[in-house]
C-alpha cells in the first residue's frame, strides 16, 4: 500500500512541523515550557491555620479570609503567576515561581501581626527581645479583663508615608477601636520612656541601622507615627500593613525556597544531559542497526520534538525530576524500535523478503511492546497518585507525568513513524543495497 | 548454541546470593537513613565565595549547636547542611554566623519539612509502594494467564523483582553508612521506576518462552528457556544499554539534586537486566525440574 504509506508519511511530517513550530512560536497563549520551582527558583510553602479559637462552622470563611490577606501581601512582591490554594480543611499552599525573596519578606507573608510593640523589662522579668538598647517585653494592657499585647493587628489598613519637617521618612498609621484603648493605657504609662518596635524576633531598624525606639512624649490615642525608616523599607512595610491582618496564626508545615540562580544552572545542565543522552542513543542505534538505526534516530528526533511540544501545550510543569523522566524515556523510547528490529532480523533469517520481514517484525513485536510498557504505565499512574496525596509532590508528579507521556508517545513513534520511514525505503532503490541492512540482518 | 545461560543458573544464584547477603548485613548494621521528607528537618544549600573546608564547616556548625548536622559537598562546590527543623529566625542566625566565619555566603536553596508533613509523606509513600506491588502482581497474573503454569511464571517474576529491590536497598544502606546518603521521595520514585523496568524485561523473556513452548521447539524445558534467552538477548542488552546511556548522562550532568535518583536507576537497570536474564528464567527451570534440593547439596554425579 504505497499510496497509503505516503499519506501517513505526509501526516507525520505535518505533525513534526507542527511540533517544531509549537516549540518555537507562542501557541494557545503559551510562550515557553512552564518550569517548576526547582528550575526557575521561587518559593513553595504550606501553612497550617490554627483554627482552635474559631467558632465551629466558621472555619471555611476564616481560611478564605487568610487567603485573601495572603494574596494582598503577595501582590506587591510582583510575582507573575502566584498560586494560593486551600488544601484540606486547614491548610494553605502558596507557590511563587521565579521570585527571589528575602527571608524578611517571606516571614511577613504569614505573620499575624507584622509589628509588635515592646517596653523595657524589669530585671526580674522575662525578656522577649534583647538588643543594644536593653531587654524588652511585649507592651500589654488589660482590656475587658483580658491581657492584650499592642501590635499592628490593631492598625487600620490605611497607613501611608510622608516626610517630617526635617525630611525624615514617616510611616503614619491609625489605631482601630481596640487599638486606641490599648494605646491610650500603654502610652499613658510609658511617658518619658522608650517604646520598642519589633518585627518577629528582630527590632525594627532605622535608615541608620539603629533600632527604632522612640521616647513616648504624650498619650497616643487615635494615630501614631514611626519615624526614621529608609524609604524602601517604609514603602514595603506600609504595603504589607495595608494588606490586612490575618485572622488566625499560621504555622509553616513545609518550606521550599530556591534561588533563581540555582535553577538557571540546572536548566543548563539538564539540557546538556538530554542532548548527550539522545546523541549517545542515536550513535549506538546507527552503529548497531545501520540504516534502520538511522531511521530510528530520525524517529527519536521526532519523538523529542513531539514530547516537548506536548509539555509546552498541555502545559506540563517541568521540574528537574520531570526532565529526569523525559531523559529516561528517551532511552526507553528506542526499546520499541529495538524489539521490532530484532524481530525483523529473525524473520529475515527465516527466508522472508526484506519487505515481508519488516511487516512481520512490526506485527509480531507489537504484543511484546504493548505488554512491556504496561508495567511502566501502571507505575507512572501510581506515582502520580502518590504525588497528588502529599505536600512535597512536585518531583514525584513531574517524573510520573513526563515518563507516562514519553512511554505513550514512544509507542506511537516506533509503530507509526519508524514503520512509515522503513516502508518508504523498501520501495526505493536504496533497499537494493543490502549492505545497509545486512550487517544487522545477518544474511549474506 | 552460542550461549548456555540457563545451564549456569546455580552460578548466577551464587552471585546474587552473595550480593544480597552483603546488602542485608548492611541493612541490619547501618539501616537506611530517612531524608527530611520522611523524618522532618531542614536542609540548607549554601555557596561560599571563598574556599571552605568541610571539616572546618562541621566544627563551626558544632560550635553553633548543630553538632548533629550532616554536611555534604556537591559537585558545584555548594554545601548541603541538614539539620533539625529550623525556624526562620534560627536559619537567619545560622546564615549570619556562617557569613561571619567564612565570608560572603549565598543561600542557594532552603528546604524545610515539619514532622506532620513528614509523617504523612512516609505514610503515603508506603501505601503507594504497596499499591504498586499489588498492581504489578495483578498485571503479572494477567500477563501469564495463558501459560501452562501461570503461577510459576508470576512467582518467578516477583522473586526477580524483590531481588532487584533488595539489592538497591542494600547498596543504598551501604552508601548511607559510608557517605550519609539518604532515602528521599526521589529514591522511592526511582525504586518504583526500576520495578516497572525489571518486570518489563522479564515479561519480554517470558513472552518468548511462551511462544517457543507453543511452537514445540524442544521437549527439554531447559533448552526452550535457553533458546528464548538467546533470542531475546540482544534486545535485552541493547535496551538496557540505551537506557544506561541516558542515565549516565543524567548522572554526569544533572548532579547533586537528583543524584540519588540517578544512582537508583543505574543500579536498578543493571540488576534488573541481570535478574530478568539470569534469575527469573533460571528459577523457572529449577521449578520445572524440581531441583530445589540443589540449593543445599551438590548433585550426585550421574
Amino acid at each position: 500500500m504505497p499510496r497509503r504509506n505516503t499519506l501517513v508519511f505526509i501526516i507525520v511530517l505535518m505533525l513534526f512541523a507542527f511540533a517544531i513550530s509549537a516549540l518555537i512560536y507562542p501557541l494557545f497563549g503559551r510562550e515557553s515550557i512552564r518550569l517548576g520551582l526547582d528550575l526557575q527558583g521561587g518559593i513553595h510553602m504550606v501553612y497550617k491555620a490554627d483554627l482552635s479559637q474559631v467558632e465551629p462552622g466558621e472555619e471555611a470563611s476564616v481560611i478564605e479570609g487568610v487567603m485573601e490577606v495572603m494574596s494582598n501581601r503577595i501582590n506587591p512582591l510582583g510575582v507573575t503567576e502566584p498560586i494560593i490554594q486551600k488544601q484540606g480543611k486547614d491548610r494553605i499552599m502558596i507557590e511563587l515561581p521565579g521570585i527571589d525573596i528575602t527571608d524578611k519578606d517571606k516571614e511577613r507573608l504569614s505573620r499575624v501581626a507584622i509589628l509588635e510593640f515592646g517596653e523595657l523589662a524589669a530585671d526580674e522579668e522575662e525578656a522577649k527581645w534583647e538588643n543594644e538598647l536593653g531587654r524588652w517585653k511585649p507592651a500589654t494592657a488589660l482590656i475587658d479583663g483580658e491581657e492584650k499585647a499592642l501590635t499592628s493587628r490593631y492598625f487600620k489598613e490605611n497607613t501611608y508615608i510622608d516626610r517630617d519637617d526635617l525630611g525624615r521618612i514617616e510611616l503614619l498609621f491609625e489605631w482601630d477601636e481596640e487599638g486606641s484603648k490599648l494605646s491610650e493605657i500603654i502610652t499613658g504609662r510609658l511617658i518619658g520612656k522608650p517604646m520598642g518596635i519589633f518585627e518577629g524576633g528582630e527590632p525594627l531598624l532605622g535608615e541608620d541601622g539603629i533600632p527604632i525606639a522612640p521616647i513616648v512624649q504624650s498619650t497616643i490615642v487615635d494615630r501614631g507615627v514611626i519615624t526614621g525608616l529608609s524609604y524602601n523599607e517604609a514603602t514595603s512595610l506600609s504595603k504589607q500593613l495595608n494588606a490586612g491582618r490575618l485572622p488566625v496564626p499560621l504555622e509553616i508545615l513545609y518550606d521550599q525556597t530556591v534561588s533563581p540562580l540555582l535553577g538557571a544552572d540546572f536548566i543548563d545542565m539538564s539540557l546538556k544531559a538530554g542532548l548527550i543522552g539522545i546523541i549517545l542513543v542515536m550513535l549506538f542505534m546507527i552503529v548497531y542497526y545501520r540504516l534502520p538505526g538511522v531511521l530510528a534516530s530520525l524517529a527519536l528526533i521526532f519523538y523529542g520534538a513531539l514530547v516537548l511540544a506536548i509539555f509546552k501545550l498541555v502545559p506540563v510543569t517541568l521540574t528537574l525530576a520531570g526532565i529526569g523522566g523525559f531523559v529516561l524515556s528517551i532511552g526507553m523510547a528506542v526499546d520499541a524500535n529495538v524489539l521490532i528490529f530484532e524481530r525483523m532480523k529473525e524473520e529475515f533469517r527465516t527466508g522472508r523478503t526484506l519487505g515481508a520481514a519488516i511487516e512481520a517484525g512490526f506485527n509480531r513485536a507489537w504484543t511484546a511492546i504493548r505488554d512491556s510498557n504496561v508495567t511502566t504505565i501502571i507505575v507512572c499512574i501510581i506515582l502520580y497518585w502518590l504525588g497528588s496525596s502529599i505536600v512535597a509532590s512536585a518531583p514525584v508528579m513531574g517524573f510520573a507525568l513526563t515518563l507516562l507521556i514519553g512511554v505513550v508517545i514512544s509507542m506511537f513513534t516506533a509503530i507509526v513513524v519508524t514503520r512509515t520511514l522503513l516502508r518508504l525505503f523498501v520501495g526505493s532503490p536504496v533497499a537494493k543495497k543490502t549492505s545497509l541492512f545486512s550487517a544487522y540482518l545477518g544474511r549474506k | 548454541m552460542m550461549f548456555d545461560i540457563a545451564g549456569k543458573r546455580f552460578r548466577f544464584f551464587l552471585i546474587s546470593g552473595v550480593v544480597i547477603l552483603i546488602g542485608v548485613i548492611s541493612l541490619v548494621v547501618f539501616g537506611l537513613r530517612p531524608g527530611i521528607e520522611f523524618s522532618s528537618g531542614s536542609m540548607l544549600t549554601v555557596n561560599f565565595e571563598q574556599e571552605v573546608d568541610q571539616g572546618e564547616l562541621k566544627q563551626e556548625l558544632a560550635s553553633l549547636g548543630y553538632a548533629n548536622a550532616i554536611i555534604q559537598r556537591t559537585g558545584q562546590g555548594d554545601f548541603f547542611i541538614r539539620t533539625g527543623e529550623l525556624t526562620g529566625e534560627e536559619k537567619a542566625q545560622l546564615e549570619e554566623a556562617l557569613a561571619a566565619r567564612f565570608g560572603a555566603t549565598t543561600e542557594r536553596e532552603f528546604y524545610s519539612v515539619s514532622p506532620m508533613v513528614a509523617a504523612e509523606t512516609a505514610h503515603n509513600a508506603v501505601i503507594a509502594v504497596a499499591v504498586a506491588a499489588v498492581g504489578v502482581l495483578l498485571y503479572i497474573t494477567w500477563a501469564f494467564r495463558r501459560m501452562p503454569n501461570p503461577f510459576h511464571y508470576g512467582t518467578c517474576a516477583i522473586i526477580a523483582l524483590v531481588h532487584d529491590v533488595v539489592v538497591v536497598l542494600g547498596i543504598f544502606s551501604i552508601l548511607g553508612g559510608i557517605l550519609d546518603w539518604e532515602i528521599n521521595l526521589m529514591f522511592i520514585t526511582g525504586v518504583l521506576a526500576v520495578i516497572g523496568y525489571s518486570v518489563n524485561n522479564t515479561v519480554v523473556v517470558f513472552d518468548r518462552i511462551r511462544e517457543n513452548l507453543r511452537k514445540g521447539v524442544s521437549s527439554d524445558f531447559e533448552v526452550v528457556v535457553n533458546n528464548s534467552l538467546v533470542e531475546t538477548l540482544s534486545r535485552s542488552l541493547n535496551t538496557s544499554l540505551t537506557t544506561l546511556f541516558v542515565v549516565l548522562a543524567l548522572l554526569l550532568f544533572v548532579g547533586a539534586s537528583i543524584l540519588n535518583f540517578a544512582v537508583v536507576l543505574l543500579v536498578g537497570i543493571i540488576v534488573g537486566t541481570f535478574s530478568s536474564l539470569c534469575i527469573a528464567p533460571s528459577l523457572l527451570v529449577v521449578w520445572e525440574k524440581g531441583e530445589w534440593g540443589r540449593f543445599v547439596r551438590r548433585p550426585a554425579r550421574a
